[in-house]
């Protein structure tokens, strides 16, 4: 902080110099490519950056501009953020995924006057975008594949852009050096627009003080060294990447790595094998699913043997989360089982490095917790918002429960207000919304931000997060009723990707669930079930019985919860179709829009409060290229058992 | 129409026929292929499409007629020493080593640029190893054209059509070709990988500047992709022109309509 004061350290592109000053030669970008993972070192890095800060300055660009940055994580990309930093301009990534509606929201209402993208796929959409944001003047491409017939004046390659950069400099050789000294720590370093779960997106704007100090002190608590080795991999447009892929990584000097495609990710991760590792439970989620498609998969032997041991690693693990005295045998048996089946699964998901590893975004289920922290993984649940720069509570080494998301960061306050929402005072707090008052104020108060989150202290200073404050509500007959809770039970299922549950001044709660395509159709082919397309498998009476069977087990949890005892799933529906974000149903990070929910499958909701066993539905969805079409489909309705009964 | 750039034509088939015993399969055909453009060659199940890619690529010896290929006749060349001539070809059905890797599938599309002795190659060194790592090179970047880094390891046999339909093209792709073969290459594909296989066949056009002659069925792909098309019916030769002239033409109508047979 001190050299943040003192004007040294102050912005990212001055920390990027001084790590290519103090270790040149050290890797800080990997990225896998042509099938290799090539290098890049500090001195790579700041060199690019300003070669195509150089290119962006010969045209025309001034400080105060923003820059759209679109595409997957590509070192090129990670340049060009420090690029229009090192100009005074303000970087606002985008969400590679969005459609041309969302993008052309995000690129009028920030002002953005160029857009660097990763290739055609998002020059494309950017060229639409810009028939209705004049705004946007240039358009620079890094992968020029495809790109040989595009005429229009406004593109510009990379490469192109990096040359003109050199020749900018020939003529005002102290340019970058002055632009750069200019920079100052209450600049505004990022604007990440938040996708939200209502209404329009947000520009949340934070400033290299919120960015810098908040990830110098998560690196020291956790223990982050120059060392350690990180996956970028996750959206760009995401605040967590930029913290962690991008903050955290210069400031500590830790090293990133670009995976080659976004299918080959969890491929990439193996051979990587990181020791700082970040995952929204989806992800963790569909780890899980992946490991235990592939134990079912196993001849009768290794699952069985699998099985035991991981049963064995779990209630030790459990019991140590609880503070519950080990068992003995099973203390005995756990080298084994390392040797057995830990070992060798943790190498296979590429965590056998891993030293601290977080998942945040979204409640994750215990469930999942314990199996990876079974296997000897580090993971702890991470509470954070974008309005926050991200850190806002961790789970210390050594001190980590189920139910909570640990203890504030150093530096950090939190309060709960008299309705019970949790807010917190941190030096990460926010600029506010860009071009926004209205809602910076109704987050921002008096230096708190309001996070929307129901939750509360507990005794030993554990926060610890029940719902979103809107969401919580009651049955009709007042019991709690936790939405998100239930869906997190639900979720644990493998065969169960998303659920949403309604129930607030209803008579029970139901559910509308969407199976995992990769598991339940695993599970359908072993069983000789025949099936076409994902709707088709959905309606299948075998599946519903199986969901039927998951949602039992969620009932059978329940029942001995004293408060949630009422709040049992006693009806539900599989969707014909997977909840998009492309169709508004979710957010980019995957959060489920409850609101946009309700009305569109309205008529599924009324029939599962009904009497008939079935529904017709007809649903609008959106293609990656803006157009509509419409799903047609009927859906099954079945009912429950509660776990009381199934007690008895 | 016959106008043909400044050299002749990359591929000239003259008067072409190939009879079966009693059965005429190529009556007289006579197509131009020329340099950079995409043919289409459509027509009819029986039409004689598969039957003028096999004569080109060397499979069949027609009964007459003359194949010319870059300047030279080549009518009666056997299918390796055309692909060692630049032509490459895919199969109407995936004709993948299921067993072997989509890496090692798509490097036996380099065989015939491997100049190597058995001995060196058996222990991997000097010139043997250097070549190794050339070609595996120039895979990689077939690899990332048809963006396929995601199954570099997985068996072929273990892929969907789809994805194998595209290995292939890759493995046609190694051979470096200046004409591309491709026989039905969005048979049994859904909508999106037929849009997805389009813009492959268009970027290697485009970006690699090779020369395609395609058999397809989907007449919405032929239109959209080819700059020209031939149709064939009953083994001649019915049509040769621009999608929006074949489209309109009676003799085709004809054909499809199924005035003539089926």
């Amino acid at each position: 902080m001190d050299d943040i004061d003192r004007g040294v350290a102050d912005t990212f592109p001055k920390l990027v110099r001084g790590n290519a000053q103090r270790f040149p030669e050290k890797v800080a970008i990997r990225e896998k490519d042509y099938g290799i993972w090539q290098s890049y070192t500090w001195r790579d890095y700041h060199e690019r950056g300003r070669r195509i800060a150089l290119g962006l300055a010969s045209l025309g660009f001034a400080r105060g501009d923003k820059a759209a940055i679109i595409g997957d994580n590509r070192p090129e990309l990670y340049w060009a953020v420090l690029a229009v930093q090192a100009l005074g301009g303000v970087p606002v990534p985008l969400y590679q995924d969005s459609i041309e509606k969302e993008l052309a929201y995000i690129v009028d209402h920030a002002e953005v006057r160029f857009a660097i993208a990763e290739d055609q796929e998002q020059v494309d959409k950017l060229l639409h975008v810009q028939a209705q944001c004049p705004g946007l003047e240039q358009i620079v491409y890094d992968d020029a594949r495809g790109m040989r017939s595009y005429s229009e004046p406004c593109l510009m390659s990379l490469a192109e852009l990096e040359e003109r950069g050199e020749k900018f400099a020939l003529g005002h050789p102290t340019y970058f050096d002055d632009e750069l000294a200019k920079g100052q720590a209450d600049d505004t370093a990022i604007i990440c627009y938040t996708s939200g779960t209502t209404g329009a997106p947000k520009g949340a704007m934070l400033s290299y003080r919120n960015l810098i100090v908040t990830s110098r002190l998560a690196s020291e608590r956790e223990g982050l060294r120059a060392d350690d080795e990180a996956l970028a991999y996750l959206p760009m447009a995401w605040v967590g990447d930029n913290v962690l892929s991008y903050a955290q990584a210069i400031v500590t000097g830790f090293t990133i790595n670009c995976p080659e495609s976004a299918a080959t990710v969890l491929h990439d991760l193996k051979e990587i094998g990181p020791s700082y590792f970040f995952a929204p439970p989806r992800i963790w989620e569909n780890m899980l699913t992946n490991v235990m498609i592939r134990i079912e998969d196993a001849a009768w032997l290794k699952r069985r043997l699998v099985k035991f041991f991981l049963e064995v690693a779990q209630d030790l693990e459990r019991a140590r989360l609880s503070d519950r005295p080990l068992s003995a045998w099973r203390r005995l048996l756990y080298p084994l089982g390392h040797l057995l089946v830990y070992g060798p699964l943790r190498d296979n998901l590429g965590m056998r490095r891993i030293r601290i590893a977080y998942t945040a975004g979204e409640a994750i289920g215990s469930e999942i917790i314990v199996f990876f922290r079974a296997l000897g993984i580090n993971v702890k649940q991470l509470y954070g918002m974008t309005e926050a720069s991200v850190f806002v509570a961790v789970q210390k080494d050594g001190d980590v429960r189920l139910d909570t998301v640990g203890t504030p960061m150093p530096r950090v306050e939190i309060k709960i207000s008299e309705q019970g929402e949790v807010m917190f005072r941190t030096p990460g707090v926010f600029q506010g919304y860009f071009k926004n008052p209205e809602a910076t104020q109704a987050t921002l108060v008096d230096g708190w931000i309001r996070s929307g989150d129901a939750g509360f202290l507990d005794a030993s200073g554990h926060l610890k997060i029940i719902d979103r404050a809107n969401d919580v509500g009651r049955l009709a007959h007042g019991t709690l009723f936790a939405p998100k809770y239930l869906e997190n039970k639900l979720k644990f299922s493998p065969y169960v990707k998303e659920a949403v549950c309604i129930g607030a001044d209803r008579p029970f709660v139901a559910a509308l669930v969407n199976i995992d395509l990769g598991a339940v159709g695993n599970w359908a082919e072993r069983r000789n079930i025949a099936y076409t397309s994902y709707t088709d498998l959905s309606q299948k009476p075998e599946v519903y019985d199986l969901i039927e069977g998951e949602v039992g087990r969620v009932n059978q949890s329940l029942v001995e919860d004293e408060v949630l005892r009422g709040a049992q799933i006693r009806k539900f529906l599989i969707l014909h179709k997977e909840l998009d974000p492309d169709d508004e149903e979710i957010t980019r990070t995957r959060k489920v829009r409850r609101g946009h929910i309700a009305r569109k499958y309205a008529p599924l909701i009324e029939a599962l409060y009904g009497d008939r066993d079935r529904a017709d539905v007809e649903a609008q969805v959106t293609y990656e290229d803006g157009r509509t079409g419409t799903i047609r489909a009927g859906v099954r309705i079945q009912v429950v058992r509660s776990g009381d009964e199934a007690h008895r | 129409m016959s106008e043909s750039g400044g050299e002749g034509p990359l591929l000239a088939v003259e008067s072409v026929s190939v009879r079966f015993g009693a059965l005429m399969a190529l009556n007289r055909v006579s197509l131009d292929v020329r340099s950079g453009e995409i043919l289409a060659i459509i027509g009819p199940n029986g039409a004689g499409k598969t039957t003028l890619l096999n004569v080109i690529s060397g499979f069949y010896h027609p009964f007459e007629g003359r194949i010319v290929f870059a300047g030279r006749d080549r009518t009666r060349l056997a299918p390796p020493d055309v692909a060692a001539l630049g032509v490459a070809r895919t199969f109407q059905n995936v004709a993948l080593f299921k067993g072997m890797s989509v890496l090692d599938n798509i490097m036996t599309g380099r065989l015939l640029k491997m100049r190597g002795s058995f001995l060196l190659d058996a222990i991997w060194w000097g010139p043997a190893r250097r070549q190794e790592l050339e070609h595996r090179a120039v895979v990689e970047r077939i690899i990332d054209f048809l963006e396929i880094q995601a199954i570099r390891k997985t068996p072929a046999g273990r892929l969907p059509y789809g994805l194998q339909k595209r290995v292939e093209l890759a493995r046609a792709l190694a051979a470096e070709p200046t004409l591309l073969l491709l026989d039905e290459p969005m048979a049994g594909m859904n909508v999106e990988e037929k849009e997805d296989m389009c813009r492959f066949i268009l970027d290697a056009n485009d970006e690699l500047g090779t020369t395609i002659a395609l058999i397809e069925h989907d007449m919405g792909v032929v239109m959209d992709i080819s700059d020209r098309v031939v149709v064939l019916d009953y083994g001649q030769k019915i049509a040769d022109g621009r999608p929006d002239q074949v489209r309109k033409d009676e003799a085709v109508l004809g054909a499809y309509l199924g005035l003539s047979h089926d």
